[in-house]
């Protein structure tokens, strides 16, 4: 092992730093104490990074139309490529399509080529269907993206309110730092606003069901009822703010009565009213809002929603209060600062400000400046798909999976003349649409900052070596600035280069004007770059620690230094129910997948929380539309359909269904439900509404369901619907089919592409039974299992098969029935990811007198390092104690 | 207990046919009368009269039972039991007596037991086999003292388990091993066994048997369990000597002889009890060749899939095998020198063994007028058209069925005491049969019905490396039929389930794979 690297983790907005350490072709990875987001602690899929760094899958050589090349050939293709089309046709006719998980310098570099060389701003990020309208709302109401919040707010908070934030799944350090907080200080409260009854729920004191797309006719009812409370800040709203009479005028006319307001969100009234009398007469409250807010079309006024009860309130700029926007992506933060949104400029100006343009454009000695907003995600791809774009590279991200109407999505890149890809692997859905691939450094190669949540801007850095010719993006970006004739402003060398300039820029023209203020950043070198300690900005020249408080002074970043209520009109979601798509449906994270699963799904203990794409619903409506437990569900809406697992977890409200946005073509046959989501996106941030796309649910009938793990991967002829997922050297297929040919065995064999010579085959064909399973001296090479109804053999014990060298005589006998002669040898499916603990044990825990997470943890270590499976432990122990009841 | 000594007294022909004549026996005047072929004995001596008359009285019967009345008062006494039939305190005893093949009368001086205690019944068995002397040890243990039991045994041998026999063929076990009834078991027991001399003739009338030696004994039931033969194909040379059967311990010292005598055999019939000679005579170190008249061994027992598994095995132990093979003639003039097929092959061989089936042997019921198909006809209490006549065992015909192994004999003889014990409530319904092949190393399980059928369904699994193959038939959502190739130990769980008729619906997708330990239940095997 060499020494452990300070670096960052590459998943969620929390950004915790991690300690990582490079063996002998393993990585292991542990929390950074030191590190301000996370004290050591790391969620389950931060655990799980060593177990992706592998170099099974990555893109490791430029691509040209499927050929590998070389760097330069690859290189001029795209610098003439992109040069020809901007010379024919102007340069808004090429765009960027970046990611949240690049890091700041790359992010900065890609940014400055579009805007101040290339002279378009259509450079857009993946952080537009995450946080854009947070974005926007920061700058309707503060003058600048600004989150006025700091973790340890969070913990000082006397009511935490989460919207629309499964933050126990999507954000779990976060998360467990509230839990312990909480702990520590019991008369803490936590409300959850969300339609879902998710994990995050389990500890809160009050869980709102509220209807979906309702957030803002709810948080207007609050601002109205604090008004008719006299719980207004009346000093700070005379001195600090504009537009509270609009704002309240519009509350009072849309949302005045709480009866209607709780008959209109679908909650209780007391409830309701519990809710606002708390957060009236808390002066330390915290609402933390996540995508349930963002991803809408309404989702910059809902935003601002909340911020108006805030400023009402003028809590605001103390410690344990504001508005809290909890990003998703490692480096959206980032990403903002650097102005990679197609509607920004950079360091936090403003693309339409003249002032800053010439700004900008003087710092960079620009030949070209962008002077227009450019394309938002939604309509980048649009004018792709209208031929108005002709060349897009896109880096970093897989947007034919995540963009909302995907299908056009990727219709639009097939029908687009230059398709540029970088990436770190090479089988994404996007890849395959490219017609240059170039190889990315992945995490742990490459080095940089992202700044997290809470403005915290921490190093990634490196601690393995590139593997074959993948460069950091950065790297590429010049290389190509380079050969489009901009060599000066490209030279970098070094990220710390980069970073530096990106400081330097922070300070310019800003005396105070703006508060992204990296002044004390500015010249670091080399040794100090690498050295960096996470640093919260603004860190102006004189401060080098960094400014944890911002609008303690209660000054704002509008021109009049004031903050804005915005007048809120509540609307519905652009699209709504109707008898054709009788059900909404909602789309997130699962607790142990991150995005479209490049990395995470290659961990095997990640994919056995929750291996399949799954459709949730709840149980009556699942008998309403005839779906059997088990059985595959088509979910179609307008825009697309897809088929998936039928899940009722109980979360789910009547009406509504909910599918994870992780699957795609490599790792489910028909699971993108990118390719159903809504196009509607919000008129100010052009973030799609991801949460609110009228759908319905049919059976997807097929004849038989079956499964197949193999050490092979397996191409999957002849199968109707699949779904992959990675264990501990196999891969495990969900499989269902609509034909099974009259020969099974040479099908099966076919099948799991599979050899013979020891081959265990079991047949029962009246019931549509058939289970195989191949060995090769005695250690289970694959296996397969086919039955007519969903109800399979555990795989988990199977899996667990794989793991040993040869196969006992017992195992043997038992491998086909699927389960060991001793039922004790079966530990279920797996509840906690960390430790790989099963349903099985853990209710063997609790039938032995546990009666809490903590006991079940004692015994069996279940939810004892990330604490993510809390909310399922104490689940189960509801569970059986209904059972016992 | 000593048995006594048959004293010679005359020729039949001595005796006017149905008169009497008087013995002077040890001093006992005896009477002995002849009524057609048979002869009785009883006391000469009239308790009605204290005048030893009877030998003089007439001979009649009244309501079928064969009398003799006194010459003074004129009551009528039993020839068979003694009893007087007007006034039933008064009795005299009654001997044994037979008529040999060559006409000679003998009587034993002794007073039959039954006798001794009047209120007991006599029981007649004919047959010392399995089926006889499960029925037997069930009667004595539901009702030791009911009957006065007379046993007849057409082999001179002790009663041994017939099962085993191919354990002695094979050398794995001797002869004596085998034995389950020595001699003393009957003295012990009080029961009278006539050892190597046959039953030739019921007579329903009188009730009474005949053997071989020429006793005759009465009975009040009879139980027949005369089992069934070998049998021989009718081709020509089937006589000749070298040709064998496999059916008793006769025959197994008979190949053993022959084993060590001679080198090829050739055995017809590729059964159970084919295979259980072949592989017991290729032990022996024969070169053996089974003839096999379809193209599936054991195929009363096995499918086509089982049947390639077991002939692999037994091809891997040196045996050779001609299938879809008939036998048209046993070649040699002194000796079998070969068998000849129809398709014009000549095996050339030392040795045959048939073991194309068996036969019920129902030669003495039917001429006793009992009715027979197959085998005698029995209902589910395992009584004969005559109800005083039990059968049981492979000589019966059950339900259209009969039955060559012990599982259905069992069943039956626990039904069939119960009847003789008067505690008839049981009925026996018919027996689903399981089969093992008992042949070490090899296993094989075989039970119920496992053709193709419409409504049946299989579950199959194949592990080719470990050699097992095991086929399950549901019908009904009920196992109907099992084979099991390589690992039969649940056999006897399917075999549970089949009798009991379980609905198996919950357990189907695991049946294959072994009962399930939690059921906790230790395999019940026979």
């Amino acid at each position: 092992m060499t020494a452990a690297v300070r670096t960052t983790c590459p998943y969620c907005g929390v950004g915790c730093g991690v300690l990582a350490s490079a063996g002998q072709g393993t990585v292991a990875v542990h929390g950074d104490p030191a590190h301000p987001a996370n004290r050591g602690a790391l969620c389950s899929k931060g655990t799980a990074l060593g177990e992706t760094v592998g170099l099974e899958g990555r893109l490791l050589r430029p691509r040209m139309h499927g050929q590998e090349v070389g760097w330069d050939a690859a290189l001029d293709a795209v610098a003439a490529g992109f040069r020809r089309v901007i010379d024919t046709h102007g340069p808004d006719a090429v765009a960027f399509y970046v990611s949240g998980q690049m890091l700041t310098e790359d992010y900065y570099v890609a940014n400055k080529l579009m805007k101040g060389f290339i002279g378009s701003a259509n450079i857009d990020t993946n952080s537009r269907l995450c946080m854009s309208s947070a974005v926007a709302a920061h700058q309707r109401a503060f003058g600048e993206d600004l989150v006025p919040v700091s973790y340890t707010d969070l913990e000082q908070a006397d009511l935490v309110i989460l919207v629309g934030s499964n933050a126990a799944w999507c954000h779990p350090v976060l998360y467990q730092r509230i839990i312990k907080a909480k702990e520590r200080r019991p008369g803490m409260r936590l409300v959850v606003l969300d339609p879902r009854r998710t994990a995050t729920c389990d500890i809160a004191d009050l869980h709102l069901p509220l209807r979906s797309g309702t957030d803002a006719m709810l948080f207007n009812g609050l601002l109205s009822w604090l008004s008719k409370e006299r719980l207004v800040d009346h000093a700070f709203v005379e001195h600090s703010t504009r537009g509270a009479a609009r704002a309240l005028l519009a509350a009072d006319n849309t949302a005045g009565d709480v009866d209607a307001v709780a008959r209109h969100c679908g909650v209780q009234p007391g409830d309701l009213r519990r809710f606002y009398e708390w957060f009236g007469r808390t002066e330390r409250v915290i609402t933390a809002f996540s995508m349930g807010i963002n991803q809408s079309s309404a989702g910059t006024d809902k935003a601002n929603s909340i911020i108006n009860v805030h400023l009402l309130t003028g809590r605001n700029g103390r410690a344990g209060m504001g508005p809290f926007s909890i990003t998703g992506q490692p480096n959206a933060m980032g990403g903002r600062e650097v102005g990679g949104l197609s509607n920004m400029l950079a360091a936090h100006m403003d693309l339409e400000n003249p002032e800053h343009r010439a700004t900008v454009q003087e710092f960079w000695n620009s030949p070209r400046m962008a002077s227009k907003p450019g394309l938002k995600a939604v309509d980048l791809f649009e004018a792709i798909h209208a031929g108005r774009i002709r060349a897009v590279w896109i880096m970093a991200t897989n947007p034919i999976v995540s963009l909302p109407n995907a299908d056009r999505a990727r219709e639009a890149l097939r029908r687009c003349e230059l398709v540029v890809v970088s990436d770190c692997v090479a089988g994404t859905d996007t890849a395959a649409l490219a017609h240059v691939l170039l190889p990315a450094a992945a995490w742990g190669e490459k080095s940089g900052t992202v700044t997290n949540s809470d403005r915290h801007i921490s190093r990634q850095r490196a601690f393995l070596p590139l593997p074959g010719a993948a460069r950091p993006d950065w790297w590429t970006f010049c290389q190509v600035a380079r050969r489009m004739g901009y060599h000066r402003g490209f030279d970098f060398e070094t990220p710390a280069q980069i970073f530096d300039e990106h400081a330097r820029l922070s300070t310019a023209g800003n005396s105070g004007q703006r508060a992204f203020d990296l002044g004390g950043l500015v010249g670091l070198g080399e040794a100090g770059y690498a050295e960096l300690q996470p640093v919260q900005w603004p860190v102006r020249a004189a401060t080098v620690t960094g400014d944890t408080a911002l609008f303690a002074d209660q000054r704002f970043y509008h021109p009049d230094r004031r903050a804005r209520l915005i007048a809120v009109n509540p609307r519905p979601p652009k699209f709504g129910r109707d008898e054709e798509f009788p059900l909404v449906l909602n789309t997130g994270r699962i607790r142990d997948q991150w995005h479209s699963m490049t990395r995470s799904g290659r961990s095997p203990r990640l994919a056995m929380h929750l291996p399949e794409p799954f459709v949730d619903l709840h149980s009556a409506d699942a008998l309403a539309f005839g779906l059997a437990a088990g059985s595959l569900v088509r979910v179609v809406t307008r825009w697309g359909s897809m088929v998936a697992r039928l899940r009722t977890s109980g979360e789910m409200a009547r009406g509504s269904i909910f599918v994870p946005i992780h699957w795609n073509g490599s790792t489910a046959s028909d699971a993108r439900v990118g390719a159903l989501t809504s196009p509607a996106v919000d008129p100010v941030s052009g973030e799609p509404e991801f949460k609110h796309t009228p759908a319905r649910v049919e059976p997807f009938i097929v004849s038989w369901y079956g499964f197949a793990l193999s050490r092979r991967d397996l191409a999957l002829h002849d199968v109707s619907w699949w779904a992959c997922a990675t264990g501990a050297s196999f891969r495990r297929y969900e499989l269902a089919g609509r034909r099974i040919p009259k020969e099974r065995s040479r099908w099966a064999q076919q099948l799991l592409e599979a050899d013979t010579a020891d081959w265990i085959e079991y047949e029962d064909v009246s019931a549509g039974t058939y289970r195989a399973v191949e060995l090769q001296a005695d250690r289970i090479q694959s296996c397969l299992f086919v039955a007519a109804r969903p109800q399979l053999p555990s795989r988990e014990w199977l899996a667990g098969l794989f793991a040993k060298a040869t196969l006992s005589a017992s195992d043997r006998a038992s491998v086909l029935a699927g389960r060991p002669r001793d039922p004790g040898a079966d530990s279920g499916a797996v509840v906690c990811s960390c430790h790989g603990v099963g349903r099985r044990t853990i209710e063997a825990a609790i039938g032995n007198g546990c009666k809490d997470p903590a006991a079940i943890g004692r015994l069996t270590r279940a939810g004892t390092n990330c604490g993510s499976c809390v909310p399922e432990l104490r689940r189960i122990i509801g569970d059986l104690s209904e059972v016992s009841a | 207990m000593k048995k006594p000594d048959w004293t010679a007294i005359c020729a039949i022909d001595d005796i006017y046919p149905d008169c009497g004549v008087c013995a002077l026996v040890d001093d006992e005047q005896i009477a002995i009368f002849r009524v057609g072929d048979a002869v009785y004995a009883i006391g000469n001596h009239d308790p009605a009269s204290d005048a030893n008359v009877l030998s003089r009285g007439l001979v009649g019967d009244i309501g079928g039972e064969l009398v003799v009345a006194s010459p003074l008062y004129k009551q009528h006494f039993s020839l068979l039991t003694g009893r007087c039939i007007e006034e039933p305190e008064l009795s005299v005893p009654v001997y044994p007596v037979r008529l040999s093949e060559a006409g000679a009368v003998s009587v034993q001086c002794r007073p039959t037991p039954a006798r001794a205690a009047s209120t007991r019944r006599r029981l007649v068995v004919i047959g010392n086999g399995m089926a006889a002397m499960r029925t037997l040890e069930e009667l004595l243990e539901l009702a030791p003292q009911a009957y006065d039991i007379t046993v007849f045994a057409a082999e001179p041998r002790d009663t041994y388990n017939r099962i085993l026999l191919s354990g002695v063929l094979a050398g794995d076990r001797r002869a004596e091993e085998i034995v389950t009834h020595p001699p003393d078991w009957f003295e012990r027991h009080g029961i009278v066994l006539h050892r190597g001399d046959a039953v030739v003739r019921i007579d329903r009338g009188t009730r009474t048997v005949r053997s071989r030696l020429g006793v005759v004994a009465p009975y009040d039931r009879l139980l027949i369990a005369t089992g069934s033969t070998a049998a021989v194909l009718p081709v020509p040379g089937n006589d000749l000597p070298g040709v064998l059967t496999f059916r008793d311990l006769q025959d197994v010292d008979a190949m053993l002889a022959a084993a060590g005598q001679w080198r090829r055999v050739v055995v017809i019939g590729g059964g159970l009890l084919g295979l259980e000679a072949a592989t017991g005579l290729a032990r022996q170190g024969m070169q053996v060749s089974v003839v096999h008249l379809t193209d599936i061994l054991m195929d009363r027992q096995l499918d086509a899939h089982a049947a390639g598994l077991l002939r692999q095995d037994l091809e891997g132990r040196g045996l050779k095998f001609c299938m879809n093979a008939e036998t048209v003639a046993i070649l040699g003039t002194d000796r079998v020198t070969g068998v000849k097929l129809a398709d014009e092959r000549e095996l050339p061989c030392d040795l045959v063994v048939m073991a194309t089936g068996i036969r019920p042997n129902i030669a003495l019921a039917k001429a006793a007028g009992l009715r027979c198909d197959r085998g005698i006809l029995v209902d589910d209490t395992l009584l004969s058209f005559d109800p005083a006549i039990y059968a049981v065992g492979e000589c019966v015909q059950h339900r259209a069925t009969t039955y060559g192994l012990v599982a259905p004999l069992w069943d039956q003889a626990r039904v069939c005491a119960a009847h003789l014990a008067e505690r008839g409530v049981r009925r026996y319904a018919g027996s689903r049969v399981a089969t093992q092949l008992k042949v070490s190393g090899i296993k094989v399980f075989s039970a119920g019905d496992f053709s193709e059928r419409v409504g049946r369904e299989s579950l199959v699994l194949h592990d080719a490396k470990r050699g097992i193959y095991k086929r399950l038939i549901i019908e009904d959502g009920r196992v109907r039929g099992a084979v099991l190739y390589g690992e039969t130990a649940d056999g006897a769980w399917y075999f549970d389930l089949m009798n009991e008729g379980r609905k198996v619906d919950d357990l189907r997708d695991q049946l294959l794979f072994g009962r399930p330990e939690q059921a906790g239940l230790a395999t019940a095997t026979q």
